[in-house]
């Protein structure tokens, strides 16, 4: 048992801590609303409860995981650049653009706008990377500051020059067919971008852990010092990390669009690059386990969104959630205690099995 | 000359410089203290939401001013306290826990908006009170200085009194020697007995104090109600302004100065016939502007310092 726990620690941990994240939820739904056992049965269960729902989970998931994949790969070389959000905005806006005023076989279509979205969403990254890896400034204030930008930008393109004046909102021109992901089971809008999401967190996986470039990511966050040393190139290590985390949190904001609405409607900046930032920390910035994460987090989400429609707690419950669970696993010291008995524990009876030898 | 220069050069353009420049000032100041101790807090964002929510909530329910204050204020410092348990205590990396508590902030904030006033957006159901607005006596008859500097609320003479504030717990008590000690190299503070992270503690709950009074400002002066997401960036934007200062008084002051000239232009720029957009986005920009003009100024002048010391040897 002692040995489990010590192989499998973080994730016990991680448990540990959504599970306490939950259980404060449940406290706060039992003490504030009027029917609190219909209410927690709606939260907890109610996700699961139709066949929508089901596909809604996924459907929703897949903008975080793409999100969370864009901040891992961030973070995982130490740079604190949490811009996904704007990369993701901008990317979508002027991928939405090019799409809506080109006309292109589908086979074509589809990966262009993707590109084009991907690379404006780099493009966008690299101004937070290279003030950083030139001159030392925080890539954190910086990428912030850049997703106000991007809202902003974005909003004007829409708003004057891709606005659908048909409609009754602010939303651009439908996209032209040839550009839309396909929803391939019936009754849902689960799309090929998901696909696209789950393909890009086992590449981002090979990327990080099975090649060079991911290797020096990896040791340049780990170390920035040892990194240079070792001849690693960190000036171009620091500008290619955020520049790939933008690429593909720009990209994924095109999957949404091309996927879900098959056109621009995002009034107020969706959030995404935030929950990407909680299920990077939730995965441990590990590509695979933000896959898990993201289902976690969507989950949660739709439970939200039911609890919102169906009773009496609002569905910002879960931003709460959220944030206690973060807490917790990034306190280091949170249950270090218990693990350091026992490790203790377990040296001590290797001394035990040990000493007839001796 | 154009309408919008002459709207500038008016004495209401220095009066909303002033107006706009409190709640940047105060959170700055917050910024600034805990930088002086070595943790950069990017909580400020969080503290003033929940104080600026506890302000309003509480004058709306008890019609008293000075209670609505503390509440504001021990809501706010309760904030920084949290993250300073989990950054000093818990070992969290003090970015991640300030983003999980900005976020926290903005979710309780919401949750309980709706919960008090059965709204999602802002509080004005509720019927909360406000700051008063103060006519300085002698200054009020000033011509153009007057217009400028008097009738602002009281929280806007407040925040330069915080400068002061700040000025003499950093370099006239005995915390802000250790506060400087600590920040400057936290080892050989420990070395002569000081117990950096109960110093770093009270640094941060020093940062919670200033960012409620720009919470409580935001809600109880510069509007009257509570907004979700109302500090809309300002605590990250009081970052950019202390790596302006240098973290120093005066420093602060005039960086605040600076960004709240920007949004007051931003402001005034919305009366010409440029999409609205672009004016909002102004304040964003320009803090990137600077941020990036200054780190390369940092870096001149880091390469160049190593080359004097040569010459001087």
């Amino acid at each position: 048992m002692d040995k489990f726990i010590l192989k499998y620690f973080n994730l016990i941990r991680t448990i540990i801590a959504v599970a306490i994240g939950i259980t404060i939820s449940v406290f706060i739904i039992y003490v504030m609303s009027e029917t609190p056992g219909l209410t927690l049965r709606t939260f907890l269960l109610g996700p699961f409860l139709s066949k929508s729902r089901v596909a809604n989970i996924i459907e929703s998931a897949s903008p975080v995981i793409f999100c969370g994949l864009a901040i891992a790969v961030a973070f995982q070389a130490e740079q604190f650049n949490i811009g996904a959000e704007g990369a993701l905005f901008i990317g979508a806006t002027v991928g939405t653009a090019f799409a809506v005023s080109t006309h292109l076989p589908i086979f074509i279509h589809i990966p262009l706008t993707l590109l084009v979205a991907g690379i404006v969403g780099a493009c966008w990254s690299f101004i937070p990377g290279i003030l950083k890896a030139k001159w030392e400034a925080s890539e954190l204030i910086s990428s912030l500051m850049l997703n106000y930008v991007a809202y902003f930008l974005g909003l004007y393109l829409i708003n004057y020059h891709f606005r659908d004046k048909g409609a009754g909102y602010l939303v651009s021109y439908k996209l032209p067919e040839t550009a839309w992901l396909n929803q391939f089971i019936g009754g849902t809008r689960i799309h090929w971008g998901i696909i696209l999401s789950l393909t890009f967190a086992f590449l981002v996986y090979y990327f990080l852990y099975h090649t060079t470039l991911g290797y020096e990511i990896r040791t340049t966050g780990f170390n920035l010092r040892f990194a240079k040393f070792g001849g690693i190139n960190v000036f171009k290590i620091i500008i290619l990390s955020q520049v790939i985390s933008g690429f593909i949190a720009g990209l994924g904001g095109m999957t949404e669009v091309m996927g879900i609405h098959r056109r621009f409607n995002w009034q107020l900046s969706p959030g995404y690059g935030w929950d990407g930032i909680v299920v990077a920390i939730i995965g441990r910035n590990h590509p695979l386990l933000i896959i898990v994460a993201s289902l976690f987090l969507s989950y949660l989400s739709i439970g939200g969104q039911v609890l919102n429609l169906l009773t009496d707690i609002p569905s910002e419950i879960i931003v709460v959630i959220q944030s206690i669970i973060i807490l917790l696993i990034t306190a280091e010291a949170f249950l270090s205690q218990w693990k350091y008995r026992i490790t203790v524990r377990e040296a001590a009876k290797k001394e035990v099995a040990y000493e007839p030898t001796s | 000359m154009s309408p919008l220069l002459r709207s500038i050069l008016s004495p209401e353009f220095g009066f909303a410089v002033l107006r706009v420049m409190t709640p940047l000032l105060f959170a700055a100041l917050g910024v600034a203290i805990s930088e002086m101790a070595g943790s950069i807090n990017i909580a400020l964002e969080g503290i003033m939401l929940v104080s600026a929510f506890t302000g309003v909530v509480v004058s709306a329910y008890t019609g008293s001013l000075v209670i609505a204050l503390l509440a504001g204020l021990i809501a706010g410092i309760i904030l920084a306290a949290m993250l300073g348990y989990f950054h000093l205590k818990l070992k969290a990396d003090i970015i991640l826990a300030a983003i999980a508590l900005n976020m926290f902030a903005s979710g309780i904030t919401i949750f309980l908006t709706f919960i008090f006033a059965h709204d999602k957006g802002t509080t004005s159901s509720l019927r909360s009170l406000v700051f008063p607005d103060i006519h300085i006596p002698v200054i009020k008859s000033i011509p153009i200085l007057g217009e400028i500097l008097s009738g602002h609320n009281i929280l806007t003479y407040g925040a330069l009194l915080a400068v002061a504030l700040y000025y003499i717990i950093i370099f006239k008590t005995p915390l802000g020697l250790r506060i400087r000690a600590v920040g400057q190299n936290p080892d050989a503070a420990e070395s002569v007995g000081i117990d950096v992270n109960r110093i770093k503690l009270y640094a941060l709950l020093l940062s919670g104090f200033f960012g409620a009074f720009g919470g409580l400002y935001l809600a109880m002066g510069y509007v009257s109600w509570f907004a979700r997401d109302m500090t809309a960036g300002r605590g990250f934007i009081a970052i950019a302004i202390t790596t302006l200062g240098g973290y120093l008084p005066i420093g602060t002051f005039l960086a605040s100065l600076l960004f709240g000239t920007v949004n007051a232009l931003a402001i005034y720029i919305a009366s010409l016939q440029i999409p609205s957009e672009f004016v909002s986005l102004i304040p964003y920009l320009v803090t990137v502007i600077v941020l990036a003009v200054y780190s390369v100024q940092a870096r001149r002048k880091k390469a160049r310092k190593p080359t004097k010391a040569k010459e001087a040897v």
